[in-house]
């Protein structure tokens, strides 16, 4: 008996829900073979708008958690996604990866979560530090979340590219905000259904899909967002330099062609401490 | 609010009213609410209905732990809310009556007033010369403006003469002052209370006093559909006598797109007449800072982060 075959609508997770843009715009998605697959919401700057303010509202709560628990979040993303390898390694197999390509995107995908899901507990060790001073005081440095961090993900490894730079920013507290691939965006929808099931706060991560044209020079001039964490073009990066110097707001630029995603040196302790407020204190010597 | 048809239970006096001004269509006025949140305002029109909504303001601090310090700074932000000199001041601020005269030195001489809640605010549940007594000082030290509560206990009990005696005194005690009489709608429960309450305060108040949606100490404020019974009271109430009575949505107002959706509720139904701060004002704390950060967004094209416009919010 033949049935018709009930399609998903892909939609983005902003805010702990999946909602289409406010606009209502789509644009149609070809796969790899250039058959059409869906329509992918093509969000507006007013949806960016919704995201920082999404972001914000959970931030709060997301840097108050423990170490140890966004530890455990993490990791449990990781679990999520090894869970489900097989529909996202599909997913990347439609959009033109090479079959050991994209199998191995999804496991290291996967590494990557774990990875700095261990850094959680520890990267404050390393990166804070007590001081020598001359006076009668212990002069100590800790390091805080900065607040919402922007992220414009590459076009090459839309999975794996992603999470690599949405990883090492929430572990500390922060929260993100994120335009997925314009080329590739389907393996973001399908990353956000994973963020749903992993104990992640809504809000902590949202992720965007649409026209990087459209929306690069407001993720420059908002001033809600603390930093920018993009993999993009020169004259981006100049949109968003001119537009971060405006707003007052860290950049962190990576070379999406040069990065070798899949090498030891593309996740680093260093990836967090860029998305780091670093605070020193002077506390008196007790007698 | 609860669309509660004319009930048998309601009594007699309460009948007698409507069979007066008529009852309200509540799914009607659910429906035409709905409707105002999708305008579409933009640019020029924008930025014309935030500045406008700014100078309507009652910048309100009522709190117990108000202190004359407080009030100062509130003071200083009314007269100056920007450093944009293209942004008005607000059009009140609104204090116990303890904090009348410490405001009163900063705003005197400007065009911003001093409203002071009065007559045993919030609850209004102590003797009437008490609250005539505590509205008398509150003018004598210097209040431009009297927020009264009206008596929920007796208007519920149906003892109208009771509640426009008692709103009448206090007229008489406001001298030159004007009266916003607050109707308390969250106490009041039906649309229909609503509208019975606001005629029967518009009948006793005079040109140019208000009626005011609520205290803001409970848990519902003012909404778009609770507005919308009044200024329609209003309309009709200006119609009928050629009085025409102020409206002030008090509580619950936060965000700069809702006070443009009641700007658009006044348009539409009373007109720009009403568009003023001396027929119009907004009950707010907190949607100052909202409508400072949708200005600049205007005027620099950059969306603006909220910590840059309020003095004590988290700052992530």
């Amino acid at each position: 008996m033949s049935r018709l075959p009930i399609t998903k609508t892909p939609k983005v997770y902003v805010g702990g829900a999946f909602i289409r843009s406010e606009s209502s715009r789509v644009f149609p998605l070809p796969d790899a073979r250039g058959d059409f697959f869906a329509n992918i919401p093509q969000c507006t700057r007013k949806d960016l708008r919704n995201a920082v303010e999404a972001a914000a509202k959970a931030g709060p709560g997301w840097a108050k958690r423990t170490a140890y628990n966004r530890g455990q979040i993490l990791y449990r993303l990781g679990e999520m996604l090894e869970a489900r390898a097989a529909e996202m390694t599909a997913a990347l197999i439609r959009f033109g990866a090479p079959k050991a390509r994209a199998a191995r995107e999804v496991g290291l995908t996967v590494d990557r979560l774990i990875y700095y899901a261990g850094w959680a507990d520890k990267y404050e060790q390393v990166l804070g530090s007590v001081n020598p001073v001359a006076a009668p005081y212990f002069n100590f440095t800790v390091t805080e979340p900065m607040g919402v961090v922007g992220v414009i993900a590459p076009d090459t490894l839309p999975l794996l590219g992603l999470v690599s730079m949405v990883a090492p920013a929430i572990v500390s507290g922060n929260t993100v905000v994120a335009l997925a691939s314009e080329r590739h965006p389907y393996p973001a929808i399908l990353l956000g259904e994973m963020l749903a099931t992993s104990d992640l706060p809504g809000g902590v991560v949202n992720l965007l899909t649409g026209f990087r044209k459209e929306l690069v020079p407001t993720f420059a001039t908002h001033t809600h967002l603390r930093a920018i964490s993009a993999a993009v073009t020169a004259s981006e990066r100049k949109t968003i330099e001119l537009g971060a110097a405006e707003s007052v707001k860290r950049t962190h630029f990576v070379d999406a062609e040069k990065t070798d995603w899949f090498g030891d040196r593309a996740q680093s302790l260093y990836e967090i401490r860029d998305f780091l407020e670093l605070k020193t204190t002077w506390h008196p010597v007790g007698a | 609010m609860v669309c509660d048809l004319m009930k048998a239970g309601q009594s007699a006096s309460l009948r007698k009213l409507f069979d007066e001004i008529g009852p309200v269509d509540c799914v009607g006025i659910e429906e035409r609410v709905a409707k105002y949140a999708t305008r579409s305002i933009k640019k020029v029109a924008k930025v014309w209905g935030l500045k406008t909504a700014v100078s309507m303001l009652d910048l309100t601090t009522l709190e117990g732990k108000d202190t004359p310090g407080k009030v100062a700074s509130l003071c200083r932000k009314a007269l100056r809310p920007s450093d944009d000199p293209a942004v008005p001041s607000v059009a009140a601020v609104c204090v116990y009556p303890s904090m009348v005269r410490h405001a009163k030195k900063h705003v005197a001489g400007t065009s911003v007033k001093v409203a002071s809640v009065a007559t045993a605010f919030p609850s209004g549940q102590a003797p009437l010369k008490t609250r005539l007594a505590e509205v008398r000082a509150a003018v004598a030290d210097g209040a431009d403006e009297i927020d009264m509560v009206i008596n929920r206990g007796a208007f519920l009990e149906g003892e109208f003469g009771e509640v426009q005696d008692e709103i009448s005194a206090v007229v008489e005690a406001c001298g030159a002052a004007a009266l916003k009489v607050i109707l308390e709608v969250s106490e009041l429960e039906t649309y229909d209370n609503i509208r019975a309450a606001s005629f029967l305060a518009m009948e006793v108040i005079r040109a140019g006093d208000f009626i005011k949606t609520s205290t803001g100490k409970t848990s519902l404020n003012a909404t778009l559909g609770n507005n919308q019974v009044m200024i329609e009271a209003i309309r009709d109430f200006y119609l009928d006598t050629g009085v025409a009575i102020g409206m002030k949505p008090a509580g619950g107002i936060r965000t700069a797109k809702q006070s443009l959706q009641f700007l658009i509720a006044i348009k539409e139904t009373l007109g720009d007449a009403w568009l003023t701060n001396k027929r119009y004002r907004f009950g707010a704390s907190s949607l100052l800072n909202d409508l400072l950060r949708q200005l600049e967004k205007e005027k620099t094209g950059a969306y603006q982060a909220p910590y840059y416009f309020s003095e004590a919010t988290e700052s992530y």
